[in-house]
């Protein structure tokens, strides 16, 4: 079972033939040698011609749209950052953000803990790995709406969980999360754990396999004990991979939209909105696309201060290795 | 690869044992919590609505029925549409068959060029590409909304066909890149000295070779742009929805008595291709998941 390094740093290779220019031969050629770099350039020019406009131009033209005071269809009249004003003044907004803290805060660390659980469990040569992982990972390989189907069941107080334990003779246990105002976000939490919280044991298991064992042999012919060693030694060795969980984890968090749908559609009222329903809401239901667009950008905002440094020190740490 | 502690002696004694069956208990409880929602999709699937309301949540069918699975293939009400899911079942074919092929194809090409045919900026325009895949959609919704409708692909499937391409290039292209990096320079240099060109090393040396993240590339994109719920919901109109979007509208249509059976069949219909791919390739899966980033 080979598993790719939980990095984007490509795996080792690049830099054996880090000649500048590579492989394209220098000398040899002349001008066919030109006509093939060309080639080159004009073979990803449509992708990257795509990508400025369809991701660069795109943001552009919503940082444009969230400085006019659009209402149902764009207007391109300037008004200042009267959107973005707005925006801070609506209460609904403030509850969607602090959904995100709520939300991002405990997905993020209950993932990493039972990833890592599992991730050290697993690796004590445990019969049936294959299959226990591929288990573990399943929820990642479906669609939200398709698992929250069932989800939404279980969290049902009238036919799920709460009525299966009172059928059985508890008649005073409750568990309504999903229909109260103040714990709807919480049962979120609970789905968003069960779909992520494999992936994170998956990078993990990966890690942890590439520690070299002779650091675990010496320590533990010292004398140390199994939990001293990976809590001491093998974790803090694989120190990137949480790096890498935590960016990953936190961006799917921000992005949440599927999941939010599918569970409580941002309800009740909207006590479980997250700022994507948020925008949703926002432009395509309330004619509020200045509003919209303004929410968007925050949410770019704060995917990009999560990613920005973490994909330069990954690309620049691959050049420099 | 191996385990971290076959390094080590077994551990012996009583001690030992009772650590190791309550390992494997724990295990075992967590596959339990993983499984659970998928076992209550099957199991209600194949029950009737009379063993739903009588029986417990967690029972075997009584009476194993496919009734729900026929009707919510060819007969449930997606909105007006009495048709079940089939038709858009098929929407998602037509939609995401052409969109992993052409964003494979580019982000092979582009894996290819950025790394055997470096160019100045190779790493910038990289870069730059790559950051798509972290791209919150909100930003790109409304332009795109009116872009596809000032192309005339509003509503259609080509118009999410082109979505699904152009979002989809980051990963491919990330996906190739890293493991054309770690082809030998030397296999393309010395196809050079033979007199090859361009297109004639990709495709007689460098595609020969791709076979394993072709496979990843191409299992991933079907899985994301197959489970893809936003674009769908955003860009698609009426008989032209995914197969994800006619489930939304499935379940969350609150007009006459609730059948779960029905619904739980349909989330099972609309679930079971990338479920399959899964278990029959679950290592390539893993192995796009782990490469990179995910998304949201």
């Amino acid at each position: 079972m080979t598993m790719q390094t939980p990095s984007l740093r490509p795996a080792a290779g690049e830099d054996a033939g880090a000649v500048p220019g590579s492989a394209t031969p220098q000398k040899a050629g002349g001008l066919r040698a030109v006509a093939q770099r060309h080639l080159s350039k004009l073979v990803v020019a449509p992708s990257f011609a795509a990508i400025l406009l369809f991701v660069y131009g795109f943001i552009a033209w919503t940082v444009y749209i969230s400085f006019t005071n659009s209402k149902m269809l764009p207007s391109y009249d300037l008004v200042g950052a009267e959107a973005f004003s707005k925006l801070w003044r609506i209460e609904r907004w403030y509850v969607a953000i602090e959904n995100l803290l709520i939300f991002g805060g405990l997905f993020i660390g209950i993932s990493l803990v039972i990833g890592i659980l599992l991730a050290v469990l697993l690796d004590q040569r445990i019969r049936g790995e294959g299959a226990l992982r591929t288990i573990y990972l399943y929820p990642m390989a479906l669609s939200f709406i398709v698992t929250g189907t069932a989800w939404k069941w279980i969290l049902n107080p009238g036919i799920g969980i709460q009525q299966f334990v009172r059928d059985l003779g508890f008649p005073a246990f409750t568990f309504d999360w999903i229909v109260q105002q103040d714990t709807a976000v919480y049962t979120l939490v609970i789905a968003a754990v069960w779909q992520s919280s494999g992936f994170v044991m998956a990078l993990f298991l990966a890690a942890l396999r590439g520690v070299d064992q002779e650091i675990i042999k010496a320590a533990y012919l010292d004398g140390a004990s199994l939990p001293r060693i990976y809590w001491g030694i093998v974790l803090p060795s694989i120190r990137p991979v949480f790096m890498s969980a935590f960016v990953i984890l936190a961006h799917l968090a921000v992005k949440s939209y599927d999941l939010v749908v599918a569970l409580t559609g941002g309800g009740p009222g909207y006590a479980s909105d997250l700022p994507a329903t948020f925008m949703y809401e926002m432009t395509f239901r309330r004619n509020q696309i200045a509003i919209g667009s303004a929410s968007a950008l925050m949410m770019l905002a704060t995917v990009v201060a999560i990613i920005v440094p973490y994909l330069y020190s990954e690309l620049k740490g691959g050049k420099r290795v | 690869m191996s385990s971290l502690t076959s390094a080590l002696p077994p551990a012996q004694g009583t001690g030992a044992r009772i650590a190791r069956w309550g390992l494997y208990l724990i295990l075992l409880l967590f596959a339990a919590y993983y499984l659970l929602p998928l076992l209550l999709m099957i199991t209600t699937s194949f029950k009737s609505p009379e063993e739903i309301r009588t029986g417990s949540l967690l029972s075997l069918p009584r009476d194993f029925s496919l009734d729900a699975w026929s009707y919510a293939w060819n007969r449930a009400c997606i909105g007006a549409d009495c048709r079940g899911m089939a038709p858009y079942f098929l929407n998602s074919i037509v939609i995401v068959v052409p969109a992993v092929v052409i964003s494979t194809i580019f982000g092979a090409l582009n894996g290819y060029a950025l790394t055997k045919w470096r160019f100045r900026g190779a790493n910038i325009v990289f870069g730059m590409i790559l950051f798509g895949s972290f791209l919150p959609s909100q930003v790109i919704l409304l332009p795109m909304a009116q872009t596809l409708g000032a192309l005339g692909l509003a509503g259609s499937a080509g118009g999410l066909i082109l979505v699904h391409v152009v979002y989809g290039l980051a990963f491919t292209t990330l996906f190739f890149r890293n493991y054309y990096v770690s082809i030998p320079d030397d296999l393309v240099k010395a196809a050079t000295i033979d007199g090859a060109g361009f297109f004639q090393i990709f495709t007689k040396i460098m595609l020969p070779l791709s076979l394993p993240i072709l496979v990843v590339t191409i299992i991933w994109q079907f899985t994301q742009i197959w489970n893809d719920f936003l674009y769908g919901a955003s860009f698609a109109a009426g008989g032209a929805q995914p197969v994800t979007v006619a489930l939304n509208n499935l379940v969350n249509t609150t007009t006459g008595v609730k059948q779960y059976n029905v619904d739980m069949a349909a989330a099972m219909i609309a679930g079971l291709p990338t479920l399959v791919v899964y278990v029959l390739a679950g290592k390539y899966f893993i192995r796009g998941l782990t490469a990179g980033s995910v998304k949201g």
